[in-house]
This record gives C-alpha cells, structure tokens and sequence, in this order.
C-alpha cells in the first residue's frame, strides 16, 4: 500500500512537472531592450526602439505561434545604469536574451551577467573589438559591426582614389582611435595628420583654422551625435565644404542628424552599411513602413535594429520557436537565413556579420529633405579584423 | 604657425570668449547679487535656442525671433525666480544645487515633449551662412564676426546700466548689503527678479547665438554651465567685469591650448588655469565682496 501511494505521489510530481514545463514553453519568448532613450543620445536609442517594434509589427509580435514579449529599458548611456537594468532583466523577468546597447562602454559592463545567467546577447549596434575577439563568447552573437567597419570601407574608397594627404579628426575616446585603427587598416599609406578633441566640445573654429591652414586633399571626420551636428555646420560656415572635401564613415552623419545640419552637409560624402535607399524588397518595405508610422526617415542605427530583430525572429522560427532548447537556438543564429535590409549578412565563425560596405553622398531628396543618395558599394564581404584571435567552442 | 593663421585664431579665441561672456554674465549677477547657486542657467540657455528655431520658422524673421526669444526665455526666468528660487535666498547653497539641478532634469524633459528627441535645425539667414575675406588670407565666417559684434555691445550696455545708471546703482546696493539697502526703500524683491529676468534673458541670447553654430538639443546646456561656472569663479563672483576678463581669457587660453598642446592637456589646460588663478587670488580676479 505504502509504495503504491508513494508511487502515487511520483507520478502525480512527474505530471505537475510536466505541466509546468508544458506551460513554460506556452509563455512568451521574452526578450529584453536595453537602449539609451534619454539625455542627449537618445534620438538613436529611439530609432532603434521604433525599428525593433516595427520588426515586431511585421511578424504580428509572434513568432511560431507563440507570442513575442519585450521588456524595454534604459541605460542613460551609463555603464552602471546598464549593469543594474540587466540585473533586473534577469532576475526578475526572466529574459531568454537581451539586445539594443548603443555604447560599448555600456556593452562591456552589462553583457557579463547575460552570458554569465546562460541567456544571450544580441547585439543591434556596439561591437567592441574584445568582444569580437579574444573575448568572443558563443551566446554572443553582434548583428550591427565591429566597431572598426564603420570607417574600414571608407580607408579603402580613399585610397583607390588617390586622396594623398588625409587630415583625421575625431573624440578622444576609445571608439575615435578604433575608427581610426579601421580606416588606416585599409587606407594603408598613414595619415597627415590624426587630431583628438575632447568629447563633447562645441566649438570647432580652432581646428578648422589648423585644417585650412595645412591645406590637406581630404578631412576625415568621426564625430558621432550632436558633435557631428557641430563640426559640419561650422565647416560648411567657414567656407571650406567647396575647398577641401569632408568625408566621414558609417554611423556619424545620418537621419539623426541630417535634420538638424540642414543644407550644409550637401555633397558630402560618406561610409555606409547601409541605405535607404538600397535596392531590395526587404529595405523597401522597412523604409516604406518606418515613414509611414514614424513620419521620418529611418537612420543606420534603426536598420540595424529592424535586422537584429527579424534575425532573432527568424532564427526563434527555424526551431519552432523553442528558445528554451539553447544549442538549437545558438546553431539556429548562427546560421541564421534572413533577407537583411542592409543586402548579404552572414556570420563569420566569431559570430560578428560579414557585409557590404557602401559609399553614399548627402543630397536633397525630391521632398526637399537632405539624404544620403546611394553612390555605391567600395566593398564586398567586409569581416573584421579579430576573428582570428576568436577561439570560439564548435557548435554542439 | 604662420602670421595669418595667428591672426585667425586669436578671432577665434576673442570669439568663444565674448559667447562665454554673454553665458556667464547672467549666472555671475545672480551668484553675486543674489548669493544663488542657479545651475538652472544652462536649461535657460538651451530654452532661449529652441524657443528662437520655433520663431525663425514661424516668422522668418531673424530679428524678430531673436527678440522674442529673449523676452520668453526672461519671462520664465521672472516666473522662475518668483515660484521657487525666492524661497531659496536663504537656504544653504546644497539646498540651492539640489533644487536647480532638479530644474535642469524638469527643463530637459519639456523641452523633449515639445521638440522631441532628434537635434533641431537652426536655419541661419542668408547673409550670414557663409564667410567672408578679412584681409590676405584671412577667412572668417560671418555669423561668428556677428556674434563677437553682439558680445561686445551687451558687455558695453551692461557697464553702462551697472556702473552709471540708478537701477545699476540698487543692484550694486543691494548687493552688497542687502538689509541696509532695503531700509534705504530699495525694493529689494522687485531688484532681485529683474535680475534674474535680465541674467534669463541673457542666457537664452547666448543660446540662440551658439545654437546657430552647434547643435540646438536636449541637453546643449549642461557642457556650457560648467564652463560658465569655470568663467565666473575666475573673475570672482558676482563681477561683469571680472567674467568679462575671464571670459576672454579662458577663449583665447583653450583654443591655443587646444591647437599646440597634445590632446590631454589642451582639454584641461582652462581647469589648469582656473586652480592657478585661484591659488594666486582665492576670490577671483575681481572680487566683489572685499
């Protein structure tokens, strides 16, 4: 009797298990994004949150039917903030992965706790070069770049047309050098001359007297957010956009700037993983839909957030949607199968994308608003630099 | 570093100092008169160069813009000064920097719901969008020669209302001690909030005047009060005159520093400045209450 009713007992565990786990797998796939949506950075965050829900939009906010849930969260563009959201994302909803860091600051204090708790790290902008390296990890996955692509492709276009003396200008901060490390990898010949600035500052007059004064072929500018806003009006004031040309590359002056540098940024030319102007039927429909329910032009950044989000939606759809099962869900990303809208994506073995780079030139639109008119593509399969130091575990 | 080229950076310099001065001239009368830590300045500068965008697109007048601007941004700064910072004359100047930084975060926020997040453009009129030839191969933008031009004047006008008019007079009185000047009929209260409506007014000219030549976003004004702060403890609080020195100083001192020193200590090289000043002069350069 004793051990029917312990079995009993057993059995009725086992079932209340299975229920359990049963309706576990009914919940939704939570996803958590954390961005920065206030103080000065947060037009991009915006554009990325918008981007990512209009992703979520296109697939009904489910995937394989079972529904898709989002945890938003802010990072102020400070790594503590960051580290403190991903705590929370964690522990007390339960996030099966996080996305959606602008900074790489933020990106490195917060990502540790995510691969550490076994979720994943998807990551739709920062792309430190540890992360793509040494430190590769095989639940990180970056969708956007490694940080140096940004300028890579423009080294490369400056080379072929033969811009002799380069003049580069860019904050002082991590991610100036790493612009600088990407363009001088494939500009190959060193630059006339690299100038620091302090991050944040207002006022350009100064270098840009040095710069006339030195009388380069070219400028080269990383000058991210309002910064950029700042240096191209004062280059355009100054007269010089008609002497030396300015040129930039991917992620520096885009629509979360362009509305603000009006006329002045016309015939400039820059670097680019993207544009709204590139022609497939996936970037179609982003840029259509995104004007339609945003009334603006989608940026870099919001792109590659659309893709972030429809990569994780694709490969949650390859599996069924089972991202409980992690070595499926890792594979399934991994060689994930999705029509970017920034045209070829695939992952190198360090799980950071090889892509397209593209050059595009600031022109008015026949609405009169200031884009960046597609000129062409410098280059073809773009992989980073620090795949090679990757030794990432192979795929179970 | 050739003749024409000092020529150009030493304007620059002359430039970015006079737009320091017209930020820090109403942040030193307020600290001085009032003893008023307002953190708050760097809200109302940002206000002054949102406000004059929206004016430039609804009257396409420049001028006209301009001056409307000024009057919005002094008249909140009078609402301001008459809801909450009254009440703090007399509080500990934590208290005061707690309050004005709360302001900051309040502004920033508005600022955000009306305009949104995406830096607006600042549409500059035609005349002055481009630059012209000074002498040789001097070439200088238009707008920044506008903005020294202005610099000068207010600098002038505000010696002249401070030193040599009645008002000037009752603010000084006030100053410097306040008790007496009120039993002398001084309207004490009406002086302070003219002040501070004048120190809004000048804050928001100075942001309508950077926003034209930098980025008009949530946010512009935080960088520029820590400047303003650096510009009014030099030239001891309270002083136009000593914010006007410092103020041309700290122009010329960064963009050389910037230009000939390595990168690191061309950004610190004001800060540097700041510690010696005050080390040789604990008070500032121009000290007000001796």
């Amino acid at each position: 009797m004793k051990s029917k009713s312990s079995a009993a007992i057993l059995a009725a565990g086992v079932a209340v298990f299975a229920i359990a786990t049963a309706s576990a797998q009914q919940g939704p796939i939570k996803i958590g994004h954390m961005t920065t949506t206030s103080g000065p950075q947060a037009v991009i965050g915006i554009d990325m949150v918008d981007a990512f829900k209009l992703a979520l939009k296109h697939s009904g906010d489910t995937v394989a039917g079972r529904k898709v849930e989002v945890i938003w969260g802010d990072d102020q563009a400070k790594p503590d903030v960051g580290r403190q959201v991903a705590d929370k994302m964690l522990e007390s909803d339960r996030v099966h992965m996080m996305t959606g860091i602008i900074f790489s600051n933020v990106l490195l204090a917060s990502v540790k706790p995510v691969l550490d708790a076994g979720a994943f790290y998807i990551s739709s902008n920062a792309g430190p070069s540890q992360l793509a390296g040494r430190q590769c990890h095989p639940n990180f996955f970056g969708v956007a770049f490694q940080n140096d692509n940004n300028f890579e492709g423009l080294g490369q276009h400056m080379r072929e047309k033969g811009f002799k003396k380069v003049y580069f200008l860019a904050p002082n901060y991590p991610a100036g050098k790493d612009m600088a490390s990407g363009y001088k990898r494939y500009y190959k010949d060193g630059l006339a001359a690299e100038v620091y600035t302090s991050f944040g500052q207002l006022d350009y007059s100064a270098e840009i007297a040095q710069v006339r004064a030195a009388k380069p072929d070219a400028v080269v500018i990383f000058y991210p957010g309002g910064m950029g806003i700042n240096f191209v009006k004062q280059y355009a004031q100054a007269g010089m956009m008609s002497q030396i040309p300015l040129f930039t590359g991917a992620g520096t002056v885009d629509q979360t700037t362009l509305p603000a540098i009006g006329d002045a940024a016309i015939g400039m030319y820059t670097g680019a993983l993207w544009s709204e102007f590139l022609d497939n039927a996936a970037n179609k429909r982003f840029v259509e839909d995104f004007e339609k329910e945003y009334k603006r032009i989608p940026s870099g950044f919001a792109s590659a957030s659309y893709d972030t989000a429809r990569a994780i939606l694709a490969a949650l759809n390859s599996i069924g949607g089972k991202v409980e099962d992690k070595d499926a869900f890792r594979k399934a990303m991994a060689n994930v199968k999705f029509e970017a809208v920034r045209g070829n994506f695939k992952f190198n073995k360090n799980q950071f994308p090889i892509q397209d780079y593209y050059l595009v030139q600031i022109e008015k639109d026949a609405k009169g608003r200031t884009v960046a008119g597609f000129r062409g593509t410098i280059m073809k399969d773009l992989a980073d630099a620090y795949g090679s130091d990757c030794k990432m575990p192979p795929l179970k | 570093m050739s003749a024409s080229l000092f020529i150009e950076q030493m304007l620059n310099g002359i430039q970015f100092g006079v737009m320091l001065f017209l930020i820090s001239a109403g942040l030193t009368l307020v600290f001085g008169i009032m003893n008023l830590i307002n953190l708050a300045h760097g809200a109302l500068f940002m206000l002054g160069a949102f406000l004059a965008t929206a004016f430039i697109k609804w009257t396409n007048n420049y001028l006209l813009a301009a001056v409307l601007a000024m009057v919005i941004t002094a008249f909140v700064g009078y609402v301001l000064e008459l809801l909450v910072l009254r009440r703090f004359y007399s509080r500990s100047h934590l208290d005061q920097v707690l309050v004005t930084f709360g302001l900051i975060l309040v502004f920033n926020d508005i600022v955000r719901l009306i305009w949104g997040v995406v830096p607006v453009q600042f549409r500059l009129p035609q005349a002055f969008a481009g630059s012209i030839n000074l002498f040789g191969d001097v070439q200088y933008p238009t707008f920044r020669l506008l903005i020294l031009a202005v610099g000068l004047l207010v600098a002038l006008g505000l010696y002249y209302v401070v030193v040599h008019t009645r008002i000037g007079m009752w603010i000084r009185a006030g100053a410097s001690n306040r008790p007496m000047a009120s039993a002398l009929g001084v309207d004490v209260g009406l002086i302070f909030s003219l002040v501070f409506a004048a120190g809004a007014a000048l804050a928001g000219l100075a942001g309508l005047m950077t926003g034209s030549i930098s980025s008009v976003q949530v946010g512009m004004g935080d960088p520029v009060l820590i400047l303003a702060l650096v510009v009014t403890v030099i030239g001891g609080i309270g002083s136009i005159r000593g914010a006007f020195v410092a103020a041309l100083m700290i122009g010329i001192v960064d963009t050389f520093g910037r230009v000939l020193l390595p990168p690191a200590l061309g950004s610190m090289v004001i800060f540097m400045l700041m510690a010696v000043i005050l080390a040789w002069r604990p008070k500032g350069l121009f000290p007000v209450h001796a």
